[in-house]
């Protein structure tokens, strides 16, 4: 159905999504846009994944396979994350990144 | 190269999702940030259903926009404050963060476009979503466990750090 | 091809008409897309006209189990009373209230239509009548129900209204709680027939077992039944599981700031959100359009598939109409610590009985024991734990006990 349409657009997505994700985790003060911007690296690599997947192996499912480990990574590290992130605002008041420094001495 | 209407739809699709993860990072409401993330997800999931890998497609929307995002929307409210007036949004490092990120895109899809790429040119004559279920018991069981381990302790990790004292 | 061909088996005309318009000289993906645009269509004007009988129906029937007449002014038996609502509805004013974030408060009632009509994109009326057989059918159902509560949140936060955000917090607390015993009970009946896709489950159920018992997974794993009985309760918003609107607690729910046709939305959403539950059971646990002489007539599958969901949908409005609502720590309780547990018990058993011998008739008869015996410990362990809570009660409250007679 989609061998029509080629790779490298679906590459080129990813490749877009990516940078965008990569601007929105650098760039972003507050610690739950940043998380927004990871899922979304998270996102740009699953659809390469699966993207490679259909158009180099398409009898195989190792990309999808792939993919669903990342998605379970993802679901962990986002309830990790957002649990930390409440747990400074309780504290600290605050969840800009920049404010977070108690390590800098 | 015929155009057909699978093109139209995957660039409809593709221009969503690259649409929707601007709004994402470009948004000053975090709660609208988060309402462009489950557009971006949803357009994703299109993707996947256009590479005809459904089963993902529906765990993508199951577990992104069921669970992650509903949890982003959670974390948003429930540390309130940080979402209400016109706060700076963007660090000191946002220019250069941008520049990063426009020459990463401009090289990767330099390289992407170079490359051949060993495309084969087949249609998916066997049903996916067996073959996955088999490769989680068999070639990848180890990972399977160990992602099985990661989620509980996530879980665990996620309601003790959370939890109120 | 004559009419009384169609009228014997109805999924004939897709194919028919999609021939049809490739004779007139059509590319293929043209006639594809028509087709599939009629196809939707059909789908969605379907669900959002029955939604006008079903609330009479649910209006009408929840007031003769109260010992109350129900609408009964407006047409005969109060039919067209729904009709006049909409009119009321549709003359109200909309009001969008102050400070209200105006893109999600618009979003979050097309989120929740767009909800019911996926749904009802995968419900098998009839044999081959479906709106889209897909292999992940019964997983795109839970999907989408994700889809309701991110809705539901969204007009809950949107409102600025707190009872209207408490009201949201519940909706996703809720639905999200009983998405695990409602998948993991679907889950148990894939195992058995072995597919996802919805009009294969009801095709696989045609099987006789021992060749006189019909194969429906009601009969193979009764408990398993149960569990998404009481889940679809849940997840339909309805009492005793109906804390998300409570009226006394928390107004309306995340839909209190609605009115005039975003209001109208909400309420659809809840009816037609019913029905298609009941559909969803109707089709993976009674066998859906399973009955004597489909296959010689498929057209009596129509006919099988909407008197089970009524009868599935009857059930839940009784039970509406009769209990009285669950705290919410009760509700979670019981998701968390009965219904989850239960529920891998019971997965556990569809899973190593259909494999425990070669006959498919014997394993049935294991799992559907196994299922019963399950049923009866559980009911065993839940009631011995409810009556030491109370003696736990009664021991800390004297006197607060005594016998009401």
């Amino acid at each position: 159905m989609s061998a029509t349409i080629p790779l490298s657009w679906f590459l080129l997505v990813g490749a877009g999504l990516f940078s965008i994700g990569l601007y929105g985790a650098l760039a972003r003060r507050n610690a739950v846009a940043v998380l927004m911007g990871i899922e979304l690296l998270l996102n740009a690599v699953n659809i390469n994944l699966v993207a490679f997947n259909r158009y180099i192996v398409p009898q195989q499912v190792t990309g999808q396979v792939f993919a669903i480990f990342v998605l379970a990574i993802a679901a962990a590290e986002a309830a990790v994350g957002l649990a930390l992130i409440i747990s400074i605002y309780r504290s600290r008041d605050t969840v800009n990144l920049e404010d977070i420094d108690l390590l800098k001495g | 190269m015929a155009i057909t209407y699978l093109h139209l739809i995957f660039l409809a699709l593709a221009g969503f999702t690259l649409l929707c993860a601007l709004g994402v990072v470009a948004s000053r409401n975090l709660f609208h940030s988060a309402i462009w993330l489950i557009g971006a997800f949803a357009g994703v999931a299109g993707l996947y259903w256009l590479l005809e890998a459904e089963y993902l497609a529906i765990a993508q929307i199951m577990i992104y926009i069921g669970a992650i995002a509903t949890l982003i929307v959670f974390a948003i409210m429930l540390s309130r404050g940080m979402m209400i007036g016109r706060v700076k949004m963007n660090n000191f490092q946002a220019g250069i963060s941008a520049v990063v990120a426009a020459l990463l895109f401009l090289m990767l899809s330099f390289v992407l476009l170079q490359v051949n790429w060993p495309v084969v040119e087949q249609a998916v004559s066997v049903d996916p979503i067996p073959m996955i279920g088999e490769a989680f018991v068999t070639t990848y069981v180890i990972p399977f466990q160990v992602i099985a381990v990661l989620l509980s302790v996530a879980l665990v990790g996620a309601i003790m750090i959370a939890r109120e004292r | 091809m004559n009419i009384f061909e169609f009228i014997r088996d109805p999924s004939q005309i897709g194919p028919w008409f999609n021939e049809v318009l490739l004779s007139t000289g059509m590319q293929p993906w043209v006639a594809n897309l028509i087709g599939d645009i009629i196809g939707v269509l059909l789908v969605v004007i379907v669900v959002l006209s029955s939604a006008i009988m079903l609330i009479w129906l649910e209006r009408k029937i929840a007031a003769r189990l109260q010992d109350r007449l129900g609408p009964n002014r407006a047409g005969r038996y109060g039919l067209l009373q729904t009709l006049a609502d909409i009119v009321k509805l549709l003359t109200k004013e909309d009001v969008t209230p102050d400070g209200a974030d105006r893109v999600s408060f618009n979003l979050a009632p097309a989120l929740m239509v767009m909800q019911i009509i996926m749904v009802a994109a995968i419900i098998p009326v009839a044999s081959g009548l479906v709106g889209a057989n897909l292999s992940v059918g019964l997983l795109y159902f839970v999907a989408m129900s994700g889809i309701a509560s991110i809705g539901a949140l969204m007009a809950g936060w949107a409102s600025n209204n707190k009872y209207a955000l408490l009201g949201g917090f519940r909706v996703v607390a809720q639905l999200m709680s009983y998405e695990i015993p409602l998948a993991f009970s679907l889950l148990a009946a894939v195992i058995w027939t072995g597919t996802m896709a919805t009009n294969d489950l009801a095709i696989k159920q045609g099987e006789l077992l021992f060749g006189f018992i019909p194969g429906w997974n009601i009969v193979v794993m009764p408990f398993a039944a149960l569990i998404f009985f009481i889940s679809i309760l849940a997840e339909g918003e309805r009492a005793p599981f109906d804390l998300l609107e409570a009226e006394s607690e928390i107004v309306a729910g995340p839909n209190i700031e609605y009115s005039g046709l975003k209001f109208a939305w909400f309420y659809l959403q809840f009816f037609v959100n019913s029905l298609l539950l009941a559909c969803i059971f109707a089709t993976v646990f009674l066998g859906g359009w399973q009955g004597p002489f489909v296959d010689q007539f498929p057209i009596l599958g129509v006919g099988y598939f909407f008197a089970k969901s009524l009868i599935v949908l009857l059930a839940l409005m009784w039970v509406r109409a009769t209990y009285p609502r669950l705290r919410i720590d009760q509700m979670m309780t019981f998701c968390w610590k009965v219904l989850v547990p239960v529920t891998l018990v019971v997965v556990l058993i569809v899973a190593i009985g259909a494999r425990v011998t070669p006959d498919r008739n014997i394993n049935a008869v294991i799992i559907s024991v196994a299922n019963i015996v399950a049923l009866f410990v559980t009911l065993g362990i839940v009631g011995r734990s409810l009556r030491r809570d109370v003696e736990r009660r009664k021991a800390a409250l004297p006197g607060a006990y005594t016998a009401q007679v």
